[in-house]
């Protein structure tokens, strides 16, 4: 039988990759990838538990939640890389370095 | 090993290995198609989690969504994109990447100690949960999902479609063309 924890060690080291491609890539694109490598951790989680609340079905709930909140994220991260492409001609973040036009 | 115990090792392992390429490897491209196969295997463990619903959502809304939306955000955003992902250097754990690498490895070390200390599966209303049977899939998950989105999650349901609209809106503003300006 497979309990909550190997779900949680599964999601945990998803988690902590997802962490790694945040902080070394040099893309906006892979960064994003990342991001939501984190979020499909946490979805993980509640799916999880998710299991065990078959009455109420709380957590699987909260995860399409989070699935559909993911999309709305995704669909505005990339309007703003395409933004920030046209006005700095790379997506590099480290050399996004203006607020002002 | 049950079958069960089998699908989950072998899932678990399509996920972490195919997240692992995507944090290892060079090619844009090739990391967004692995990604591809990340979200499968996190399908499969939602199955194994008796929650089917979930893993058809996921497939449609992050395979069929969130997978073309990147694609074509980096198509659209040409040569640049590519050039700055080669250029990266070629060994996997580079001087450069260390950081990264020890603040991952740290917190994965804080985290499995956080999962083991806190013992999950003798939650009291986890215990309660196996001990009156709840855990097997009841016949209408699917029925149960409905009816609760219509009456204990009507709240939370409404913010999000109207969050959903708002985001919509956003993204299409803000990918406007700048001269179409009126």
């Amino acid at each position: 039988m497979i309990g909550l924890n190997d779900f949680m060690i599964v999601s945990v080291v998803l988690f902590c990759i997802g962490l790694f491609i945040i902080v070394s890539k040099k893309n906006a694109i892979q960064i994003l990838i990342g991001i939501e490598l984190m979020l499909n951790a946490a979805i993980l989680n509640l799916v999880a538990f998710g299991k065990y609340d078959r009455i109420n079905n709380g957590g699987q709930m909260f995860a399409l939640f989070a699935i559909v909140l993911a999309a709305a994220t995704t669909a505005v991260a990339l309007a703003i890389i395409l933004n920030v492409y046209r006005q700095y001609k790379t997506i590099d973040p480290d050399k996004v370095n203006q607020l002002k036009d | 090993m049950s079958v069960v115990q089998i699908m989950f090792y072998i899932m678990a392992f399509i996920t972490l290995g195919s997240a692992l390429v995507v944090a290892m490897g060079k090619n844009l491209v090739r990391s967004i198609f692995m990604f591809f196969v990340t979200l499968f295997g996190l399908a499969g463990l939602y199955v194994l989690a008796l929650a089917d619903f979930v893993a058809v959502t996921q497939i449609v809304i992050y395979v069929g969504g969130i997978l073309v939306l990147i694609l074509f955000a980096f198509m659209l955003s040409g040569k640049e994109a590519l050039a700055t992902a080669q250029q990266q250097s070629t060994p996997y754990i580079t001087l450069k990447n260390l950081p990264a690498f020890l603040l991952a490895a740290l917190f994965l070390v804080v985290m499995l100690n956080v999962v083991f200390k806190a013992d999950v599966n003798n939650l009291p209303w986890v215990k309660t949960a196996i001990a009156t049977k709840n855990v097997v899939p009841v016949n209408g998950t699917i029925n149960d999902i409905g009816i609760s989105l219509m009456t204990r999650y009507l709240l939370p349901f409404e913010v999000i479609s109207i969050l959903l609209m708002i985001a919509l809106v956003g993204a299409a503003h803000l990918s406007r063309k700048e001269d179409a300006k009126a």
